[in-house]
C-alpha cells in the first residue's frame, strides 16, 4: 500500500500560512474545533485574517488576539455560553468586519466554491436585512419560468466563499490525509476542505489506513486525501471544545475561557497561562487541572 | 385568577398546552421547537393529538422517545440521522415546522435575534441572524416569547432576522409562498396573524391574565378582538404526560415561575 506521508506539525502548517488570507474553520460552536491550530496562530505574526465559520471560542480567542479583519458566520457561539463574549467585544468596539450570514448560506457559499461555480441561488435572506445590511449579497433572476407559469423567480445569489486555506479536526486519520469522524455530525468540514486551496487536519490519533474500519463504519470515513494538505496528529487538539467519543466538553475551563472577556487583566494571565507556551506544555497543564 | 390555575395548574403548564397547539394539524413534519418550554411543547403533541410529528434530540436525530430538555442524546431512539447538513435540506425542503425565541418582533412578525442597536457596531451583540432569514422564507415558524413585555413586541425592530408577513408580502405572491408565521405564545397569552392585513392579534390570554395586561405588555396596537377567550388548560391525560414524561424535572417552572 502506497500512501503518502502528510505528517506535519501545528508549526508547519502555520507557515503555509500567510496574513490577508481567507481562513475557513471547521466544527460548529464549541465542537470539534481545530483548537491546537488556532493557538498556534495566535502565537504566529499573522494577522489580517478573513475567517469563515460555524463561530465558537475559535473565532473568539483570534479576535482577541488581534488576528482578524472580517468574520463571515451563521453564529458565534460557545453551546453552554451562548454569546461568545470575545466575538462580541469585537463586534460591540467595531474592531472587526462582520458577514453575518443565515447558517444555510454559509454552507451554500461553501459548496460554491467547493464546485467552483461563482455562486449558487437560494430563498433564505429573502426579505429580512441581510442585503440592505452586507451590500455584498445580489440577487439572480431565475432563467426559468416560476411556478405554474409565474413570473421568474428571483432569488439570493449566495458568492462563493473561496478559501485560501481550511483547518479541521478529526478524531482519526492516516499519515496520508484520510480523515475519520466519529462524532454524530461532521458539520461542514469536508466542504470546507473542498472549498479551500490548502487543508490542514490535526487528528486526535493517527492509525494504520487498514486499521479505520475497526473505529467505525465506511460512513465515518469521509474526509479523502484529495481533500488535505497536511495531517496533524495531537491529542486534545480540539480542547477545551468536545471531541466525543474521545473528551467531551471542559466546561470548567470554557467558563474560565469565557470569563477573560471581563478585563485586560484577566485576559493577559491566560494568554500567558495558556497560549504563549508550546501546545505540548499547554496539554500537560491542562491535565494537570 | 381562577382556582383551577393556581390550585392545580401552573401557568408554565399553560405555556407548554399553547405551544403543543401551534403544531396542531402539523402532521407528518419536523416539529422543531427551540428552548425547554418549547422542546416540551412539543413533545407534548406529538404525545397527545400529532403523533406523526418527527422531532430531534436536540442534537443530529430524529428520535422516536419522548426525550426530556437536556437529556443524553444516547436515550435517542433514533429514527432518522439528521446531522447539520441535512437539516437544511430539511428546512429547504419544507417539511419543517420551527419555533424560535426572539429579542424583538413586531406587529407583522418580522424578529430580531441579531443584535440591538446599529448592526454595523451594535450596542449589544446578540445571536447574529442564525436560520431565521432562510427559516422564515422557507417554511412555517411560530415565536415563543418567555417575558413578554414592551421592550420586546416593539414597533419598529432593530434588525429584521426572520421575515414578517408585511416584507413577505412585498416580495411577492411567488417568493413568499412558503412563508407563514403561525402563532406567538408569550408567558401572558397567544397572538396569531389570521386578520385582513395579517397583524399581529391576541389569540387568548392565559388564565389569570386579563386582555389590559397584555395590551399593556406590548409595544405596538395589537389587534384585539370583542372576544378574547382563555387559553385552554392541559387535559388530566396532558398535565400527567408533562409531569411524568415530557418534563419529569420540572424546567418548565424555571422558564415561566407561576404568577
Amino acid at each position: 500500500m502506497a500512501i503518502p506521508d502528510k505528517r506535519m506539525t501545528e508549526a508547519d502548517a502555520v507557515g503555509e500560512l500567510q496574513s490577508g488570507m481567507t481562513l475557513g474553520i471547521g466544527g460548529w460552536g464549541s465542537r470539534r474545533k481545530p483548537m491546537s491550530l488556532i493557538r498556534e496562530l495566535v502565537r504566529s505574526d499573522i494577522d489580517d485574517l478573513t475567517i469563515v465559520s460555524y463561530g465558537g471560542p475559535d473565532v473568539g480567542l483570534l479576535c482577541r488576539a488581534g488576528k482578524v479583519k472580517k468574520v463571515y458566520s451563521g453564529f458565534v457561539s460557545l453551546d453552554s455560553i451562548p454569546l461568545e463574549p470575545h466575538y462580541r467585544a469585537a463586534r460591540q468596539s467595531g474592531s472587526i468586519e462582520a458577514a453575518e450570514w443565515d447558517e444555510g448560506m454559509l454552507l451554500l457559499g461553501l459548496q460554491a466554491a467547493a464546485a467552483r461555480v461563482p455562486f449558487l441561488p437560494t430563498r433564505a435572506g429573502l426579505g429580512s436585512d441581510l442585503q440592505a445590511l452586507m451590500p455584498e449579497l445580489k440577487t439572480v433572476t431565475s432563467p426559468y419560468p416560476g411556478p405554474d407559469g409565474s413570473e421568474a423567480e428571483e432569488l439570493l445569489a449566495v458568492p462563493a466563499l473561496e478559501l485560501d486555506a481550511a483547518i479541521i479536526h478529526m478524531q482519526r486519520a492516516d499519515q496520508g490525509g484520510n480523515g475519520q469522524f466519529l462524532n454524530s455530525d461532521l458539520y461542514m468540514d469536508d466542504w470546507m476542505a473542498m472549498a479551500a486551496a490548502k487543508c490542514f487536519m490535526s487528528t486526535e490519533q493517527i492509525i494504520a489506513t487498514d486499521e479505520f474500519s475497526s473505529h467505525g463504519s465506511i460512513h465515518t470515513q469521509r474526509i479523502s486525501r484529495l481533500m488535505t494538505t497536511g495531517v496533524i496528529e495531537r491529542p486534545g487538539a480540539a480542547h477545551f471544545t468536545e471531541c466525543p467519543p474521545d473528551y467531551a466538553r471542559d466546561e470548567a475551563f470554557q467558563k474560565e475561557y469565557a470569563a477573560t472577556a471581563k478585563s485586560d487583566e484577566a485576559w493577559d494571565e491566560f494568554r500567558g497561562k495558556y497560549l504563549d507556551v508550546s501546545e505540548s506544555d499547554y496539554q500537560q497543564i491542562v491535565r494537570a487541572r | 385568577m381562577s382556582s383551577i390555575l393556581s390550585d392545580q395548574v401552573t401557568r408554565a403548564e399553560v405555556c407548554c398546552v399553547a405551544v403543543a397547539e401551534c403544531f396542531r394539524g402539523d402532521g407528518e413534519r419536523l416539529a422543531n421547537p427551540i428552548g425547554t418550554i418549547p422542546m416540551i411543547g412539543g413533545r407534548l403533541a406529538r404525545e397527545s393529538f400529532e403523533p406523526d410529528l418527527v422531532m430531534t434530540d436536540g442534537f443530529a436525530a430524529f428520535a422516536a422517545n419522548p426525550l426530556p430538555p437536556g437529556a443524553d442524546p444516547a436515550d435517542a431512539v433514533v429514527e432518522a440521522w439528521n446531522p447539520y447538513p441535512q437539516m437544511f435540506a430539511v428546512l429547504w425542503n419544507g417539511r419543517r415546522h420551527v419555533m424560535m425565541g426572539g429579542s424583538q418582533i413586531d406587529k407583522f412578525g418580522n424578529q430580531n435575534f441579531a443584535c440591538i442597536g446599529d448592526w454595523h457596531q451594535p450596542k449589544s451583540q446578540l445571536l447574529g441572524f442564525r436560520g431565521a432569514p432562510g427559516n422564515t422564507i422557507n417554511h412555517t415558524t411560530s415565536y415563543w416569547i418567555p417575558s413578554h413585555g414592551p421592550r420586546v413586541l416593539v414597533e419598529s425592530v432593530d434588525v429584521v432576522s426572520g421575515v414578517g408577513y408585511d416584507r413577505a408580502a412585498a416580495l411577492g405572491p411567488t417568493a413568499s409562498r412558503f412563508h407563514e408565521i403561525r402563532r406567538v405564545v408569550s408567558n401572558l397569552g397567544v397572538m396569531d396573524f389570521e386578520t385582513p392585513d395579517h397583524r399581529m392579534q391576541l389569540r387568548s390570554v392565559h388564565p389569570g391574565v386579563t386582555v389590559d395586561d397584555v395590551v399593556e405588555a406590548t409595544g405596538f396596537e395589537l389587534v384585539v378582538p370583542d372576544e378574547v377567550p382563555e387559553s385552554r388548560l392541559p387535559t388530566p391525560d396532558e398535565l400527567a404526560l408533562i409531569r411524568e414524561v415530557v418534563d419529569p424535572a420540572g424546567l418548565r417552572e424555571k422558564e415561566v415561575p407561576n404568577p
